[in-house]
């Protein structure tokens, strides 16, 4: 018995053989995304992936310890102009007019789970103990830009204040918005602590530019920029953040990005 | 297999022998589904900044290496582009712009029915990106202890002295798409072992590593570390190469499979059996 076979020498079957796999190969592709879509909108699903970062938390705490150094640059280093990214110059009326003053009138509220609650001005901000430092701010996007940071070290402000032994978080209140949700974010104590964790008042010896966070932004170095807060207002000592904004911790944290952003 | 007829055929000359341990095969489709979802769902977040740049930052004063962006002409067109090196090619349908799931051109670096999730979200994409990540490294750590346990490592993938000097030959066979037959496809041949060598001791740590490179935390685990690499934004570049280096391994790995035995592969990659014929009787399976 002879099989019919086209020029190529192919039986009936291989060729049958052949559709299905490109069918199957094509099918599981267009399967597979739709799929993932399926359950990407899953939050149980969400859940689950969501271990995968809660494990990079963990492990990455264990590995660098609290007190682990971002590294820091030389100002050949520097990225010629610092991008500005997320809100640039915030729109409220409130800003505006602290804006056109030069800052003269903001005050920096220090507030939550102190002993001494308190104002400080960009003058008294100044006036403390400074630390200067060039590092890499790296964006979740995946840009990074290097610049020179000058400010008074979160510790030294701490000092102050006196956080109370519940204390864990601290808030970071900002005068930007996107539409009406306020931007705000929140680093713990250990971060709070750290020794390159700055309220920054000045870029490349500058006085920081409104794009970048004026008067004042937070330097995090450990984190990814939307930890970065810039635009600071009010500084508030919690023990939890679940009834702040949308109660993940962040503006971005509350976009469904990770409270947890070292990686 | 049915398509000898002709001859009263003598005694079967092919039988089906264990070519791949469970634990092999487990770890393989682990691998499939890890390394693919990390690909499209790290293509959704190089699509967050669809640039890539050599140094320690993105903005050094000298131009991305490459870079996928759009453009809008004269007649209000949008058109996709494409520049490696500062050559710069039209993609536009595949890369810049594309058809998004309405048909209409979108602004987009890698095309939607490539990325995880299709539409853009980074959060999502990152919350895709690392869990699979570990599960890569879980597996690939499982993969290394098993195959230097079992001896799987010494006794299958590393070429021996026989496997070196037959290394133009099989580059010849390779080329007329000439494969072993016989207890001779028993073995890995030497260009396999080679690409798989290569793959799991070199591709595979240097994603992982550079993919570590791009956490600031643990950056600063050794200040300076990510200079091994020529700098944060070089280490992203590096992780987008290896990225598309695998994707060529597992075209070639496919074509292969495809060419010399898809289904026998196939099988064997699932229940661990493969069948082995006489040479002497040429069939095709």
């Amino acid at each position: 018995m002879t099989k019919a076979r086209n020029r190529l020498g192919v039986t009936p079957e291989a060729l049958a053989k052949r559709r299905f796999l490109t069918r199957t190969l094509g099918g599981t592709g267009a399967l597979l995304l739709a799929g993932c879509d399926k359950l990407n909108q899953s939050s149980a699903f969400k859940k689950v992936l969501s271990t995968g970062e809660v494990l990079s938390e963990n492990v990455h705490r264990l590995a660098a310890g609290p007190g682990s150094m971002a590294q820091e640059f030389s100002a050949a280093d520097l990225s010629p102009s610092f991008r500005g990214n997320g809100n640039t110059n915030p729109a409220s009326a409130e800003y505006k007019a602290l804006a056109a003053n030069g800052f003269a009138d903001w005050k920096l509220v220090v507030d939550g789970l102190v002993e001494q609650p308190g104002a400080w001005s960009l003058e008294q901000l100044r006036a403390m103990p400074s630390r200067t430092q060039i590092t890499r701010h790296d964006c979740v996007e995946g840009w990074s830009a290097i610049g020179q940071w000058t400010g008074a070290p979160l510790a030294q402000l701490l000092a102050l204040v006196k956080p109370k032994p519940e204390a864990r978080y601290v808030v970071f209140h900002c005068a930007d918005s996107f539409g009406s949700a306020r931007y705000y974010e929140s680093i713990d104590m250990d971060d709070a602590y750290h020794p390159q964790t700055l309220l920054a008042y000045a870029l490349n010896g500058q006085t920081l530019p409104v794009t970048n966070g004026a008067p004042l932004r937070l330097r995090v170095e450990r984190q990814l920029g939307y930890k970065h807060a810039k635009y600071l207002m009010r500084l508030e000592l919690v023990n939890d953040f679940s009834r702040i904004g949308g109660g993940h911790g962040g503006y971005w944290e509350d976009q469904g990005y990770q409270w947890y952003a070292g990686i | 297999m049915s398509e000898q007829a002709k001859a009263p055929p003598p005694k079967p000359a092919s039988y089906l022998y264990v070519r791949h341990a469970l634990p092999v095969r487990a770890m393989h489709w682990i691998n499939v589904v890890s390394l693919t979802v990390l690909l499209m769902s790290g293509l959704m977040i190089f699509n967050a900044h669809p640039s890539l740049t050599w140094g320690k930052s993105s903005y050094t004063g000298r131009p991305p290496v490459f870079e996928i962006t759009a453009l809008r002409t004269n007649s209000g067109q949008l058109i996709g582009v494409t520049r490696i090196f500062g050559h710069q090619f039209d993609t536009t349908g595949v890369l810049g712009v594309s058809a998004g799931p309405n048909g209409k051109p979108t602004l987009i670096a890698f095309p939607q029915w490539l990325t995880i999730p299709s539409s853009y979200s980074l959060a999502a994409a990152r919350l895709w990106h690392i869990f699979f990540a570990w599960m890569l490294m879980f597996n690939g750590l499982a993969y290394v202890a098993y195959a230097l346990t079992s001896r799987h490592l010494q006794r299958n993938l590393l070429p021996t002295r026989t496997d070196w000097r037959g290394i133009g030959q099989s580059i010849r066979d390779h080329i007329r798409l000439k494969h072993p037959q016989g207890e001779a496809a028993k073995h890995y041949n030497v260009l396999q072992k080679l690409s798989y060598v290569v793959v799991i001791f070199v591709l595979l740590p240097l994603i992982i590593l550079t993919g570590w490179a791009m956490s600031p935390k643990l950056n600063s685990i050794w200040p300076g570390w990510v200079d091994a690499f020529g700098g944060r934004q070089s280490a992203r570049t590096v992780h987008f190469v290896v990225a598309w280096l695998l994707v060529g391994f597992v075209a070639i790995h496919v074509f292969e499979v495809i060419v010399s035995g898809f289904w026998n592969h196939l099988r064997s990659m699932i229940t661990g059996h493969y069948r082995i014929t006489d040479p002497q009787r040429k069939t095709r399976p």
